[in-house]
């Protein structure tokens, strides 16, 4: 049985960090969703509308966010914003700004798809009955796009938190960042400490990801 | 590039073969197959990376830089790609291999000659999107070489100058190759609704 | 054309069904059917849904695994795990009620496949032999259109001819018109009856009574997984002999609602 470094993580507070560390990830993800799900809806409403200059617009933002990595996004937003503005965004902000931008495309996109994907006989039949515009929208409409939207919506913010792993990069100190510094202080001690402690991050977004997956695929079974 | 190449070729095949263990049921490797998809799916590129890169030589797997990202890329997309695959396979009504089977088609020739090529147009928009989300997946790639970078060099404000400068280019380098490929996908996508097989 | 007299008088058995038992989970869909089907022989299945009609020719096909009993074509039992499954089945041909082309290939294409793939038999040839039943059935121009281009009654006719391309022994259709227009189910129809008229060997589930009445030589009445009637059409339509298939063909009429029906134009 080879050293697997697990004894590092017993050491201290190595563990507690790390879990602080999933903590920051877990708060600038959830920060992001919460601001990117009313905008991305709105977006989405628009994107579904009728004005032709917005849904160019909207489209092309979505095309935009989408094709960029959004590692490129981060870089863009950290570094960029400083060069070309002159601000100094902390990290945690920019990654929150990105991850924001990022989201409420994402949602936009969902819930665009969503409310197109509604037969349009549902509208029609709706109003045969002598339904109003907002009656149809309220009893009709809004709980079938609501139920093919949650689903997707929870999947987006695994995605969310998955992602976060990279705002490493910038420099937020959050699991990735504590591990590698856990690993650094302890190239002596215990070298072999990247496996246990990289395991054990891998461990910890699928423990955070994962129940979150299942919710979603028990909303999407129940409600199809 | 080529490095995303790879992987996604890898990860075709890789999701190919899940998707049809899957739907034919065989039993020990449906669970397996579950156990990888549910693992890769709901765990960050990145982590995976540092883990197969830093992680796996300490226990004697050594690996190089190209050959960790193929792994990498390959057992993320595997699992989307698989799921792209299921979609599809599962959006053929049944009567489909029932009819080939009544043809006296054996299991594979349905699979092969009736069920697949319906399926796969199917998952084509999934299909494509994972393609795009690999090869936007790449970019992390560039995480691990950097890492090092960032560690040795110790004049940090020197770096982030010209990282600022390399910025833009490597915007434009993605947009070049991905814009592309999006393009593609939409406008497949739009050709297959159109034909749209069957009524 | 209503009454059909067998070629031979003493009728060869091509298809024994023996005491078969269906189940899905607790419920007996097919209790103990038995059902000799001859050279020949046209036999027509009806009952209210559900009575497991369908499910009885799916069993045939082995579709459907069985619980209990067997089923033999010219002496051979048809086990559903069998090496020579495959080569059962391209001797019982069915055709289902949705249109079941295959939506990525042509009409001709459809129609080739099995032949080419399953029994390696040649391409030119087949297709030969494709273009000429497609001329029969009044489709020879839509061999290159797929199947979206078709309606349903298309669609159906080219479903019988890929059935027919495999040369089966028996036909098996499972209610081939109930999904189509009035106007299309004739022209199905009409196709059936050609078959009959070659003396093809064939079981049909069907709803059309007009039909079974002229194309039946036995009518089966089949009611909860038993069958209850077996009997020539004219006897079985005049005179049926149990509650259930009396009750059965009774919906089939109606009475007049109106005291004074309206004129004719």
């Amino acid at each position: 049985m080879p050293d697997l470094g697990l004894e590092v993580l017993l050491k201290g507070r190595n563990m507690e960090r790390l879990l602080e560390g999933l903590g920051i990830a877990l708060e600038i993800s959830l920060i992001s969703v919460a601001i990117s799900i009313p905008l991305g809806i709105l977006l989405g409403v628009l994107m579904a509308g009728k004005n032709p200059v917005i849904k160019a617009i909207l489209r092309l933002y979505l095309e935009f966010i989408r094709i960029m990595p959004q590692m490129v996004l981060l870089f863009l937003v950290f570094f960029g914003t400083t060069r070309a503005f002159g601000w100094d965004l902390s990290a945690e902000l920019a990654s929150i700004l990105v991850f924001t931008l990022w989201g409420t495309a994402e949602m936009s996109d969902l819930v665009r798809s969503a409310l197109i994907s509604i037969p349009k006989h549902q509208y029609e039949s709706s109003a045969a009955l002598g339904l109003s515009k907002s009656q149809i929208y309220g009893y009709i409409i809004l709980p079938q796009t609501v139920r093919r939207l949650l689903p997707l919506s929870i999947n987006l913010i695994t995605r969310m938190i998955k992602t976060t792993s990279l705002i490493l990069m910038i420099g937020v100190v959050e699991v990735l960042k504590v591990a590698q510094q856990i690993i650094e202080a302890n190239r002596m001690a215990s070298p072999n400490a990247a496996f246990g402690i990289y395991l054990t991050v891998f461990l910890l977004y699928f423990l955070a990801c994962w129940p979150i997956s299942l919710l979603a695929k028990y909303l999407e079974k129940k409600w199809r | 590039m080529r490095l995303g190449l790879a992987g996604i070729a890898i990860s075709i095949l890789l999701g190919l073969l899940c998707a049809v263990a899957q739907y034919f049921k065989i039993p020990v490797l449906r669970q397996i197959v579950a156990v990888y998809i549910e693992i890769s799916r709901n765990t960050p590129l990145l982590v995976q990376l540092f883990f197969i890169f830093y992680g796996l030589p300490k226990i004697g797997i050594q690996t190089d830089a190209v050959i960790c990202g193929i792994i990498g890329l390959a057992f993320l997309g595997g699992s989307y790609m698989a799921e792209a695959f299921r979609s599809g396979l599962e959006a053929i009504p049944p009567i489909q291999t029932e009819t080939a089977l009544s043809l006296g088609m054996s299991k594979w020739q349905t699979m092969r000659y009736v069920v697949l090529p319906q399926a796969l147009s199917v998952s084509v928009p999934g299909f494509m999107a994972n393609i795009i989300f690999l090869l936007k997946e790449t970019s992390v790639f560039s995480a691990i070489s950097l890492m090092d970078l960032m560690f040795t060099a110790k004049d940090l404000m020197g770096l982030y100058h010209k990282t600022t400068e390399c910025l833009f280019l490597l915007v434009v380098f993605y947009l070049l190759i991905l814009l592309p490929v999006s393009l593609l996908g939409s406008l497949l996508e739009r050709r297959l609704r159109h034909a749209g097989f069957g009524s | 054309m209503a009454v059909r007299v067998l070629a031979d008088n003493q009728p060869e058995t091509l298809l024994s069904i023996e005491n078969i038992v269906k189940k899905f989970g607790d419920n007996t869909v097919l209790n103990d059917i038995s059902l000799q089907v001859h050279k020949g022989e046209v036999i027509v299945i009806i009952g209210p849904s559900g009575c497991g009609k369908s499910t009885l020719l799916r069993c045939i096909n082995a579709l459907e695994p069985i619980q209990g009993g067997q089923i033999k074509l010219n002496g051979q039992t048809i086990d559903p795990n069998g090496k020579d499954l495959t080569e059962l089945r391209q001797k019982v041909g069915m055709v289902f009620q949705s249109y079941d082309l295959f939506p990525h290939l042509s009409v001709i294409d459809n129609i080739l496949l099995a032949p080419c793939k399953v029994q390696k038999r040649d391409r030119a040839q087949v297709k030969e032999e494709a273009l000429a039943l497609l001329a029969r059935v009044g489709l020879q121009d839509k061999a290159e259109s797929f199947p979206r281009e078709l309606s349903g009654g298309q669609k159906q006719r080219v479903a019988i001819v890929r059935a027919l391309c495999m040369h089966p022994e028996v036909l098996l259709f499972d209610e081939v018109t109930a999904a189509l227009d009035p106007e299309m189910v004739r022209e199905v129809l009409d196709v059936v009856l050609q078959l009959a008229a070659q003396g093809r060997t064939m079981l049909i589930v069907t709803h059309e009574m007009q039909f079974a009445k002229a194309i039946a030589d036995r009518i089966i009445f089949l009611d909860g997984g038993k069958i209850l009637e077996d009997a020539p059409p004219e006897q079985f339509f005049n005179h049926p002999q149990t509650e259930r298939a009396q009750q059965f063909l009774n919906i089939f009429e109606f009475e007049v609602v109106k005291p004074h029906p309206a004129p004719q134009a």
